[in-house]
Formats: C-alpha cells, sequence, structure tokens
C-alpha cells in the first residue's frame, strides 16, 4: 500500500498507532501518584519528541545512508526557525506557509553549504560543516541581528505588519493557528486519576511527522537511496561504474537540511520564539547521538533515538534531591543518605551523564542501537516459540 | 587504428619518471596484456588511462575521442569499465544490488535523481540483473551480502558488474593477484568465455605468466616506463630483450 511493501507498510502503520495514541502511552501514570513524574503525556514535550523525530529521521538520510556526518545540522534548523518566525511577522500567524518557508529557506542554505563542504569527505567533511554552523551561529549572534533579534531572538509582536491577518482585536496577542485552530489549543480528557491531553499542536507536527517518515521510506527503498548506500559502501567503485557520485550525496545533503528546516519551522510553529542557541554546535551533536542511540541507517532507530534523549533530557532533568530522599525514605536514615548521593549526580542537571553512560554502552555493546537491541530480544523470543509449538510448528515467514 | 590509442604519455611523480614515452595501440575485439616487471609503470598507464592520473604529456584516445581531462565516471560512461587489484564492489549491499547499480548506471547515466519508485518494481533493471547473475553463475546468492564472499566470486561479481554495463573496453589490474590456483583458473576461463561470447577489447595487466600466455593475443612489455617490444605471445616468449628485463628470472612460469 502507498507503494511500500508489507513489511514497511506494517512499519508506517505502527508508527502512526503509536502517534496518534501517545497522550494516552505517555501517561501510564495516575495524576498525583508517585510515579506521575515519569508521565511524558504532556503537548510541550510531545511536539518536542516528534519535531526532533523530524530532524533525526532527516539527517539519517545523510549520515545513515551516505555515511557523511555532519555536525552542523542544527544550523538547518535554526535558518528554518527565523524564516518560519519571519513569515508569522510578515505574512501570517497561519503555521502552513511558516512551515513551507522553512523548508525552502532552510534547502537553499544546505545547497549552499553541501556544495563547499562536500568537496571533501570523512573528517574533513565535518569539520567543514561544525564550522558553517558555528559562523552561522556567531552571525545570527552578532552582525545579523536586525534579522535575528541578536541575544533576545525573535517573536511576533503585536505590531508586525502581518499583512495577510486582520488587525488583531484589542489586548489579544498573536498565536499560532492552522486556518483558525491555535496551535496551542488542548483537549482535556480526565478518566479516574489519569489526565489526557490531546494538544491540536501535537497533532499537526505528528502529521507531518508521519509524512516525512513515509518520504523517508520510499528513499531508502529507491534506486536513489541504494545509490546512497553505494556512496557510503565503496566510492571508488561507483566512479568506475558510471556514477557521479557528488549529485548523489549534494542531494541527500539537501533533503536532510529542509527535513532540519521542516523541524524548525515546526518548533517555530508550536511555540512561537526563536534564538540563536538554536544553532550551537551542542544542537548538531545531539542529532548525531539521537542517529546513533536509535540505530544508525535504520527507518525507525532515529525516532527512537530522538525520543529516548528527549524523556531523558525533560524527565530525568526534573528529579531532584528531594524526590529521591521520598524514593529511599523506606531505608534505613544512613543508608538512604549514601543511596541518594550515589544517585543524585546522575540525575537533575546531571542527566547528561546518564545520557553518556548510555550512550557508551550502546555504542559498545549494541552497535546497531536501540533497533538492533529490539531486534535481539525479539529473537530470543522467536527462537523459543518454535520449541513450544513442536516439529510440526508452522516457519514464520523471515522479517 | 585500434580502438584504444595511447601516443606519447609521460607522467613524472616529483623525481620519478614512471612513465616516459609510451606509444600503445590496443585493437578492436582483441586481447592485449600489459606485462613488465615490479616498477616499469604499468598501473600508472592504466590509471592514466581511467581519468585517476592525468598524464604529463601526450594523448590518449579512446574511440577517436581523448579521454584526457575526463573524470573517472565520464570515461567509464565511454564505455571504458575497469577491474581492481583487488576486488572493489559494495560490501554492505546484496549480490543483487551490487549487479543493479551497474544496470541503472548503463541505463540512466550519471545522475538521475530516481527517488520516488521501489527499486526492486524497475521490471527492466531487475531482469537485467538477474540475467547477468545468471550468466556469472552467481543466482545462487542473489540476496548474500557481497562482502561474506569469496574472493574469488567477488571477482566473478565484479567482472559480471562492469559486464553488466556492456563496455567496449574492459581493463583487467591484476585480476588474479592473491588468488588461489583454482580461484586463477576460474578466472581465467570466466575471461577466456568473455572474450569468446561478446563483441569486447580486453586489455589486462598481468605478473602471472600462466594468465597472460593462456589469453593474450598482443603483448606489450614495460620496463621503466617505456615499452620494451610489442609482439604476439610466441614472439615475446622467445625475445632476448624480454627475457633479459623480464623474464629471466621467471622462464619456469612461462
Amino acid at each position: 500500500m502507498f507503494g511500500l511493501d508489507k513489511k514497511d507498510f506494517r512499519l508506517l502503520l505502527l508508527v502512526a498507532v503509536l502517534v496518534v495514541l501517545a497522550p494516552f502511552l505517555l501517561n501510564p501514570f495516575p495524576e498525583g501518584s508517585a510515579m506521575a513524574q515519569f508521565n511524558a503525556g504532556y503537548p510541550d514535550l510531545m511536539q518536542r519528541f516528534v519535531i526532533f523525530g523530524i530532524f533525526a529521521i532527516g539527517f539519517n538520510i545523510l549520515f545513515g545512508l551516505t555515511g557523511y556526518l555532519s555536525f552542523g545540522h542544527a544550523a538547518f534548523l535554526g535558518v528554518g526557525s527565523y524564516a518560519a518566525i519571519w513569515m508569522m511577522k510578515l505574512l501570517t500567524m497561519n503555521v502552513i506557509p511558516a512551515i513551507f518557508v522553512s523548508v525552502i529557506v532552510a534547502g537553499i542554505f544546505s545547497l549552499a553549504v553541501g556544495w563547499i563542504s562536500l568537496r571533501r569527505s570523512g573528517i574533513y567533511f565535518s569539520i567543514l560543516t561544525l564550522a558553517f554552523a558555528q559562523m552561522s551561529y556567531s552571525l545570527a549572534y552578532s552582525v545579523l541581528t536586525p534579522i535575528t533579534g541578536g541575544e533576545t531572538g525573535l517573536q511576533p509582536k503585536v505590531t508586525d505588519p502581518r499583512i495577510l491577518d486582520g488587525t488583531l482585536a484589542n489586548g489579544a496577542t498573536p498565536k499560532a493557528n492552522l486556518f483558525g485552530l491555535e496551535m496551542g489549543s488542548s483537549f482535556e480528557w480526565s478518566v479516574g486519576g489519569w489526565l489526557f491531553t490531546f494538544n491540536a499542536g501535537y497533532y499537526v507536527a505528528a502529521i507531518v511527522m508521519l509524512v516525512a517518515f513515509y518520504m523517508s521510506i520510499r528513499i531508502f527503498r529507491s534506486p536513489f537511496g541504494m545509490m546512497l548506500r553505494a556512496v557510503k559502501s565503496n566510492q571508488q567503485r561507483l566512479n568506475y561504474t558510471g556514477l557521479n557520485a557528488k549529485p548523489y550525496t549534494l542531494a541527500a545533503f539537501v533533503i536532510s537540511g529542509m527535513y532540519a528546516g521542516l523541524a524548525g519551522g515546526l518548533m517555530v510553529a508550536m511555540d512561537t520564539q526563536v534564538g540563536a542557541e538554536r544553532m550551537f554546535w551542542t544542537a548538531s551533536g545531539e542529532v548525531v547521538l539521537m542517529s546513533i542511540l536509535g540505530g544508525v541507517g535504520t527507518l525507525i532507530g532515529p525516532v527512537l533515538g530522538a525520543g529516548a534523549i528527549k524523556y531523558m533530557e525533560n524527565i530525568l532533568s526534573k528529579i531532584n534531591k528531594e524526590i529521591l530522599h521520598q524514593w529511599f525514605a523506606f531505608m534505613p536514615d544512613g543508608i538512604e543518605d549514601i543511596l541518594v548521593s550515589l544517585v543524585y549526580p546522575f540525575i537533575g542537571k546531571g542527566w547528561h551523564l546518564t545520557l553518556g553512560i548510555i550512550f557508551m554502552l550502546v555504542v559498545i555493546f549494541l552497535p546497531g542501537g536501540l533497533v538492533e537491541g529490539g531486534q535481539r530480544v525479539a529473537r530470543l523470543f522467536k527462537r523459543k516459540k518454535p520449541a513450544e509449538d513442536g516439529p510440526d510448528g508452522k516457519t514464520t515467514p523471515a522479517e | 587504428m585500434g580502438i584504444l590509442e595511447v601516443k606519447n604519455v609521460g607522467k613524472r611523480f616529483g623525481g620519478l619518471q614512471a612513465l616516459g614515452d609510451v606509444n600503445l595501440s590496443v585493437a578492436e575485439n582483441t586481447v592485449h596484456a600489459i606485462i613488465g616487471p615490479n616498477g616499469a609503470g604499468k598501473s600508472t598507464l592504466l590509471n592514466c588511462l581511467v581519468g585517476k592520473l592525468i598524464p604529463d604529456t601526450g594523448s590518449v584516445m579512446f574511440d577517436g575521442q581523448s579521454v584526457l581531462g575526463r573524470k573517472p565516471y565520464e570515461i567509464n560512461q565511454m564505455g571504458i569499465s575497469r577491474v581492481f587489484q583487488t576486488p572493489e564492489i559494495f560490501g554492505e549491499l546484496s549480490v543483487m544490488e551490487n549487479m543493479m547499480i551497474p544496470c541503472f548506471a548503463k541505463r540512466d547515466g550519471a545522475f538521475t535523481p530516481n527517488a520516488f519508485i521501489d527499486m526492486f518494481k524497475d521490471r527492466e533493471i531487475v531482469e537485467r540483473a538477474e540475467q547477468m547473475l545468471e550468466e556469472m553463475n552467481m543466482a545462487d546468492a542473489r540476496n548474500d551480502n557481497a562482502a561474506t564472499m569469496s574472493r574469488g566470486n567477488k571477482r566473478r561479481l565484479e567482472i559480471g558488474m562492469c559486464l553488466a554495463q556492456e563496455p567496449r573496453l574492459l581493463l583487467l589490474d591484476e585480476p588474479t593477484a592473491g588468488m588461489a590456483r583454482a580461484d586463477t583458473n576460474n578466472t581465467i576461463d570466466l575471461l577466456k568465455q568473455i572474450k569468446d561470447e561478446r563483441d569486447i577489447t580486453i586489455s589486462i595487466i598481468e605478473h602471472d605468466m600462466h594468465v597472460v600466455f593462456s589469453l593474450a593475443e598482443r603483448i606489450t612489455v614495460l620496463a621503466q616506463g617505456t615499452p620494451l617490444v610489442e609482439d604476439t605471445p610466441d614472439n615475446i616468449k622467445g625475445h632476448p630483450k624480454v627475457r633479459e628485463a623480464y623474464l629471466g628470472e621467471t622462464q619456469d612460469a612461462a
């Protein structure tokens, strides 16, 4: 269906179901219970899951397929964000033009950066992209202040022209919307002790993410995607097979830059502000971590990686000393203090330490990322099954 | 006039004159071997033919067109395919995908951003690649990872990939280097078969005299960057200059 084979269609369907049901799945604990702080089903975080999912899916088209490791993709995210906010300032608060223009502008910018950076490969390519991203960051912070707002960043103001929107009612503030549906509006559903939030902005971002994911599957399965994998596998053979590697890698670079711009545009659509720190090199590094953590070159891996990192960033970092004391309260006093001081470095502001440890464990023991972990678990179960079915058990089709 | 005309080609690396003044003419539909001791400039010459190196002087004409200044992929699209000393294939891809890539390159050219079809639904390409795998006796290995194959099979696949492009000139750089005797003989048989069944010119650089004298119709002997002599295999065998420069140590192999 949709030009996908059965296996890919099942994967797309699975992702679609998970994304639609996310407000339930991410809120498994009742409000007010001790575990409620592990709930991730609030709009802000759910939006970030899908937006960074898009960012990582796009990055994976470049890094996962061609093997070219860009350390500057946050620049495209930032450029997309600035483009989107200017659309909101000048044209309309409707998110459609903002998102559309963010993709176009990021695409043009990545074409220029890619054109130059792809003259080199390997570490030199990575350094070139990093240099471009840091230059963009510095420019946004300093000389480009009239366009970027410098340190303070940009926000839609009541006084902006917005030529397509009518004048705002007195006292009203400009809000991002999709033909009147405000991105910030939510429907809350309270069942028993549970509270589920269905946010308009999240579902808009989720639909965009599903389209982005679908397109990535199509690219992976196309002759174009195979050529990109061939670039990674053996560029020498590719050249001597009459294929020009440069336009293939450049196309992959621009596509992944457009994905980054799309993510940037969506960020603005959800939360109408931009700051230059969005382009800082750590933001570029984060998407690399997401891809590797989830599984480079796999379809679903980057989405999983993005989810895992954003979850830790937002949930682990919220745990503080008092909460730890509550957890270990059942222990005798002395041991409680020891346990709390042992765990404390890994939570709150120390969540990076936990991320670092997990990242190291994954790279060493699961080079294929979380996806490989999942495959290993699945294989364990499969091996057990035929034994239970007995000798006449039907063989399951290979996945 | 031959399909490949090399005239007065010279190439210098710093103080080393790798190629002096090479003249070579390869006639269409022949097997032409280039032999010579280590450091004779065989590989440098080959690299000048495929665009990896640009000679300092002279000209290289393929089928009446100059190849100088063209990139390797452009020269390949002109009809020259190259087989490497160590088999260069796409290790992470399946055997079938390996075979599909040259089929796409032949049909669609150097760059076609064909992102919206499933590659296995392209009947024309799939059929062509399957047919080539049949011809190479590799149909059973279709879904294997190319990196897991034996060296002999990798070589077979690489030659198959080159043939899938229907090149007019096939260049082989020591195709049996590092191979066991059985694999070497298989490769010789394969090349003989190719020569008999196709309208193709083969130019081969080789150390192994057994391979050279089993296949070649013309032999050029290169020594210190210049062609010493060019003749038929029978005449080369007995040529005193050649013995002196090269075969003196390996008479038994000849």
